[in-house]
């Protein structure tokens, strides 16, 4: 009968210790930024919808529901490893069907060509370009998130998406891209700018 | 001709470290020509083996790793693991000994843990203590000194004895180390002074009466007292070539002294004294070269002090109650093990936070 | 401070402390302090970037044909704390435009070029010699007018680090110069010892500070003597009162890299650490350089903006190594060219001493307000980094890290990317002095990844902080076109509604009127029908569309003869024309001919895209037309 008295006591002290898990489990529970929200907080809210969905916030949505977490292209790998971080899932490449990675751009309107449309404003998610009908419009660069998605829509394509240019403050000290001049060529040149009224 | 580009600072110490280890192993040879001297060719055949294989085996993990091998090898520091495990074992231990603790230092130790840098363990030592473990007979047959022997192997002799196991008269090195001194002291197995003192303790024995043994003419054993001063000097050079700094060696000395000190004030006789800590078996070695390692040493001012002197204390400890003479390959694996412990606990505040601390 | 003696006439020793950590690299101040500043020929052009301190664009005020005189302003001095620049000398604004900066980055910025005419003529000055009479105000306004920046470090207006300093206690003026081979300050001190000390007495005065130190590593003896006789002869001219008023005193300290570290220095004069988010001043102390006092002397006294410094210049491809008065916006290229410079393959030019000057990528590079030091050194001189090795954990860099950092620790944190570990091990406090990798055994240039972290670590933040704009743009916009939906529902809904009052007012009036039985001539039928008024409608609007479709088409073929020499207008019509074609190459494509009527019929097709083309070929001609013809 022993064999039944071990049963017994296991099934008591395994239940014993779930109830104490379970009362743990809601007593010092966790609050954090519900999931959707913490992970939108990773994406990089360019709203370009390259994911399939109508901006980040939605895709965010749906990464919680249980879509893939490599379908963010602007984000790129980066946004993938801390996606897959947070969820536990596993870092996949980049899904190429989505686009691939790309350099920041941001959207710049040939001004003179402009015809004042406003459908750019229309499709812009983040109301970065400003401009009334028949009025020349402008992005306002620094909120622009090089989504895209004001291309298309022009009739008149006079939308460019041109990469950002470096600027000295925010110069990531990549020592190697710095171009190099022939020396011989700038001693060529010190000679006959010195050869001046001096 | 163009202009180069390069980071700041654009000024380097002229000190890499290749000539770290250099200076390492320049500092070794006092001890080495010591041991040599008292205890015959088998050191240098030892070390000369390690070093061959130590090498072979770096370039074939960094090769299997898929990194430059000229360029890890040009670095030392397995010839410096290779140097340091060669004199730590018996001189006239069988080739094979030497051979597998090198392999295992390098291999396993070093390698396995992602190369130079991210070894936990002092390579040298965790391939000791692999070998004392694996082979304690091999491992525990020390010569006697020369001044106890009057008379040791030749060098032809020692190859034979490294490779066969045999003299050219037919000797196996057990018989040398019987016939040696069983002439004068009746049958007693010649060990080194820390063994001797063990057993003799042991057997209920009084600290004289042990040192009443002819292995400890001088102040902590015939020869080894003249291998551990040939070490410090080594040391002292080190230190003065700011190759280590003082805290490793002076913490680890220093709690040894006063431990040493202590147990010789409250059991003057069942306890060694402050001498024989420090002069004896591998003490001076363990506190210059082998836990100065900086790969498996902590990294701090305050972290290398607490380090050394677990070292110091665990040596202590593992001399006087563990069941091995010498303690040092174990106290400093201990150690190494407790370092990101000391790592995380020794940092230092950075400058303008001192007000978070307090 | 109150403990500091009071000056007695000889110098009085202070208590000095000492920092963690640091270096004794080769001095090697030698041959450069050895001769006095020369100064050379002016340029025959200079580049001046508007951007040569921390801050704020200033905006230009001039344009390019002006003709300038020493001295004038170039920029406004901004609101916040752009910072003025002005002409170095006389002559005429050729350009304005994007220049190579004198930034590690090698990357251009915006700046003005002058062409030099040789003259050298002072515009107007505005001396402030009775500055003790105005209020601070006045000579804070007048220091920000005259564009003076700190000269030791990282170029941080003067004007604003007073105006923000409170409290002040102590007046540190560093003449450390503990980076090896600069010897500008310490060239400037022996010569200008009196202009630093009433600078020293200008800033004093600002601040209200009670002592005034001025300190010196024990390698410039005769800087240090000069300075003590300046500061012996200005206590003599001072008033009793004014001499009882504060300490002024010249500090020796031992020298060691890098006690010129702002927070060093402070560390070895008070013992006391600036706390890590915050300014000296939070300690009661305010630093400059002793450049920068020499500076306020010659704005205050001579109403001189500041358009020139001391540039050391040595290293052994410079032959015949000097100091020298160069005035701001000279390019590399000129100075160097008065100093024997013979480079040699692969030379570096260092802006900057060896241990945190950064190299130039070329020599049109301007010379600007923190160019302390032009350093041209050869292979074997300051050879370069050997091979990168394993770190091995030997902990030299933390023992020589002045800021108590662990560098090793932060080297792996920054490889393996984990900023928030970077973040706890104090990144941020890393002054990047190089000392790390200045002892590292395997020459791993440790400061590069700090700063390659750091700047990944700021992207990292501007991104995030950019990407919440995004998100609350966003949500705004969505929150707008949902208000927006609803209030056109809610517009139809009341339109509805009025629409049927209207119409049961009219059946009312109607009924009424049969009532009284008289018949209103003037409301045709189809107005009583609502029917029938909505087909005559959609009719009108039908008619209306063609109409306009007619004179649009129209339009589009009349740009052909008749606007080709309006180049605007061409281009207008180019672009309609494009994108009449685009839109009909979409329709193709998508097969969609019900919806496009229009564009559907290949006639319609090719006359239009025939019509682009012309207009575009017709707008390229006019456009180049016009060029030749400017
Ligand atoms: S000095 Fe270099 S090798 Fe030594 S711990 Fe620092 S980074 Fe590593
Ligand atoms: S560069 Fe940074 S980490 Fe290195 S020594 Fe200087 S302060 Fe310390």
């Amino acid at each position: 009968m022993s064999w039944v008295l071990g049963i017994i006591a296991l099934s008591v002290l395994a239940l014993v210790a779930g109830l104490i898990l379970g009362f743990a489990a809601i007593r010092f529970r966790v609050e954090g930024d519900p999931i959707v929200e913490q992970i939108d907080q990773i994406l990089p809210q360019t709203q370009c919808g390259q994911c399939g969905y109508p901006g980040c916030r939605p895709y965010a949505q749906a990464i919680a529901d249980g879509d893939e977490i490599n379908k963010c292209p602007p984000g790129g790998q980066a946004t993938i490893d801390r996606l897959a971080d947070l969820l536990g899932r596993e870092a996949k490449p980049l899904d190429a069907a989505h686009g691939a990675e790309d350099v920041k751009k941001v959207a710049v309107i040939r001004e003179d060509e402009c015809i004042g449309c406003t459908k750019c404003i229309q499709a812009c998610p983040v109301d970065a370009i400003i401009g009334a009908t028949r009025q020349m419009h402008t992005v306002i660069a620094d909120e622009c998130t090089g989504c895209d998605l004001c291309v298309e829509p022009c009739p008149v394509d006079c939308i460019d998406m041109l990469p950002l240019p470096t600027k000295p403050e925010r110069w990531t000290w990549n020592l190697e891209q710095i171009p190099v001049q022939n020396i011989t060529d700038a001693a060529a040149t010190t000679e006959t700018s010195e050869r001046g009224p001096a | 001709m163009s202009f180069f580009i390069a980071s700041s600072p654009h000024h380097h110490m002229r000190r890499n470290t290749a000539d770290l280890m250099r200076l390492v192993l320049l500092a070794m040879v006092p001890g080495v020509l010591a041991q040599w001297y008292f205890f015959g060719w088998g050191v240098i055949l030892q070390i000369a083996l390690a070093i061959s294989v130590a090498l072979a085996a770096e370039a074939l993990c960094l090769l299997a790793r898929n990194r430059e091998a000229s360029s890890g090898l040009r670095d030392y520091t397995a010839v410096v693991t290779a140097a340091l495990l060669a004199i730590s074992i018996p001189p006239l231990a069988p080739w094979w000994v030497i051979v597998i603790g090198t392999l295992f230092s390098i291999v396993i130790v070093k390698h396995l843990f992602g190369g130079v840098g991210h070894n936990i363990f002092n390579p040298a030592m965790a391939g000791y203590v692999l070998l004392l473990i694996s082979f304690p007979a091999q491992m525990t047959s020390w010569l006697p000194p020369v001044t106890i022997a009057h008379e040791l192997p030749g060098f032809w002799d020692s190859v034979r004895l490294l490779l066969f196991g045999f003299t050219g008269d037919g000797y196996s090195l057990e018989q040398i180390r019987h016939v040696d001194t069983g002439a004068m002291l009746d049958a007693v197995v010649m060990a080194t002074p820390l063994d001797h003192i063990k057993t003799e303790l042991a057997q209920g024995f009084t600290l004289s009466e042990a040192k009443g043994a002819v292995i400890f003419q001088g102040v902590a054993g015939s020869g080894w007292q003249w291998v551990n001063l040939a070490y410090l000097a080594g040391g002292l050079y080190l230190l003065k070539q700011r190759v280590i700094s003082w805290h490793i060696p002076g913490a680890l000395l220093g709690t040894l002294a006063v431990f040493a000190l202590l147990g010789a004030v409250f059991a003057p006789d069942q306890l060694p004294n402050v001498d024989i800590h420090l002069f004896s078996g591998a003490t001076m070695l363990a506190a210059f070269f082998i836990a100065t390692d900086p790969v498996s040493a902590a990294t701090s001012t305050r972290g290398k002090l607490i380090y050394a002197a677990l070292i110091g204390l665990l040596i202590y400890v593992i001399r006087t109650w563990g069941g091995y003479p010498d303690a040092v390959a174990f106290a400093v694996l201990l150690a190494n093990l407790c370092v990101p412990v000391i790592d995380q606990y020794t940092k230092p505040t950075a400058y303008g936070h001192h007000e978070e601390r307090s | 401070m109150s403990q500091v003696q009071k000056y007695n006439g000889q110098d009085a020793d202070i208590q000095l402390w000492t920092f963690p950590g640091g270096i004794h690299p080769p001095e090697r101040k030698a041959p450069a302090n050895q001769e006095p500043i020369r100064r050379f020929p002016l340029a025959d052009e200079f580049i001046i970037p508007l951007r040569q301190h921390i801050g704020a664009l200033s905006e230009v005020q001039v344009s390019v044909g002006d003709h300038v005189r020493k001295g004038d302003l170039l920029s406004a001095p901004g609101i916040e704390h752009g910072l003025p620049v002005h002409a170095p000398t006389s002559g005429e604004i050729i350009e304005i435009g994007e220049f190579p900066l004198n930034h590690p980055s090698g990357l251009s910025g915006p700046g003005i070029r002058l062409r030099s005419d040789h003259e050298d003529t002072w515009g107007q000055r505005h001396p402030l010699p009775d500055y003790r009479n105005q209020s601070h105000l006045t000579v804070l306004e007048h220091l920000q007018r005259m564009g003076i920046a700190g000269l030791g470090g990282a170029g941080f207006p003067t004007a604003r680090k007073v105006a923000g300093a409170r409290g002040i206690d102590c007046l540190i003026i560093n003449g450390a110069e503990c980076e090896p081979y600069i010897a500008a300050d310490d060239r400037l001190m022996r010569e200008h010892a009196a202009e630093i000390v009433r600078g020293s007495l200008i800033l004093q005065w600002m601040t209200h500070a009670s002592s005034i130190l001025i300190a010196i590593e024990d390698n410039k003896p005769e800087a240090i003597a000069a300075m003590r006789e300046a500061v012996a002869q200005t206590r003599e001219q001072l008033s009793a009162e004014q001499q009882s008023d504060f300490v002024l005193k010249v500090v020796v300290i031992p020298t060691k890299y890098p006690s010129g570290g702002e927070r060093q220095l402070i560390q070895i004069l008070t013992g006391k650490q600036v706390p890590a988010h915050g300014l000296p001043a939070d300690i009661g102390i305010l630093m400059h350089n002793t450049g920068t006092a020499w500076a306020i002397c010659r704005a205050i006294e001579h109403g001189e903006p500041l358009l020139e410094r001391v540039v050391t210049l040595t290293g052994e491809s410079i032959g015949s190594p000097c100091t020298a008065w160069v005035p701001l916006g000279t390019p590399v290229q000129h100075v160097l060219a008065h100093v024997d410079f013979t480079p040699e393959a692969q030379q570096r030019v260092i802006i900057g001493g060896p241990m945190m000057g950064f190299t130039l990528p070329h020599l049109q590079v301007p010379v600007i307000k923190t160019t302390n030091c032009i350093l041209a050194p050869t292979r074997k001189e300051l050879p370069p980094a050997g091979q990168e090795m394993p770190c091995i954990r030997c902990g030299a860099c933390a023992d020589v890290c002045p800021a108590s950092l662990l560098p090793q620790q932060l080297y792996w944190l920054a490889n393996a990317q984990d900023y928030d570990g970077l973040k706890a091990h104090h990144l941020a406090d890393c002054i990047e002095c190089g000392a790390c990798a200045y002892v590292c055994p395997s020459e791993i240039p440790l400061v590069q990844y700090y700063r390659q972290a750091k700047a990944e670590m700021r992207e990292q933040a501007i991104e995030h902080h950019k990407a919440e704009i995004a998100r609350q743009r966003f949500e705004a916009r969505q929150a707008r076109l949902e208000r927006e939906k609803e209030e056109r529902l809610e517009r139809h809904a009341q339109a509805a509604k009025a629409r049927e009052e209207a119409l049961a007012a009219r059946k009312q009036q109607a009924e009424q009127r049969s009532a009284s039985g008289t018949t209103d001539d003037a409301m045709p039928d189809a107005n009583s029908d609502p029917v029938a008024s909505a087909v005559a409608r959609a009719k009108a609007r039908k008619a209306e569309r063609e109409a306009a479709r007619n004179e649009e088409s129209s339009a589009v073929t009349g740009t052909d003869t008749v606007q080709a020499q309006d180049p605007k207008k061409a281009a207008v019509a180019a672009a309609v024309a494009r994108a009449k074609a685009r839109k009909e190459a979409q329709a193709a494509a998508q097969k969609d001919t019900e919806t496009n009527t229009e564009a559907s019929t290949p006639e319609d097709k090719k006359k239009a895209a025939v019509a682009a083309a012309v207009a575009r070929a017709k707008a390229r001609k006019a456009a180049k037309q016009k060029d030749e013809d400017s």
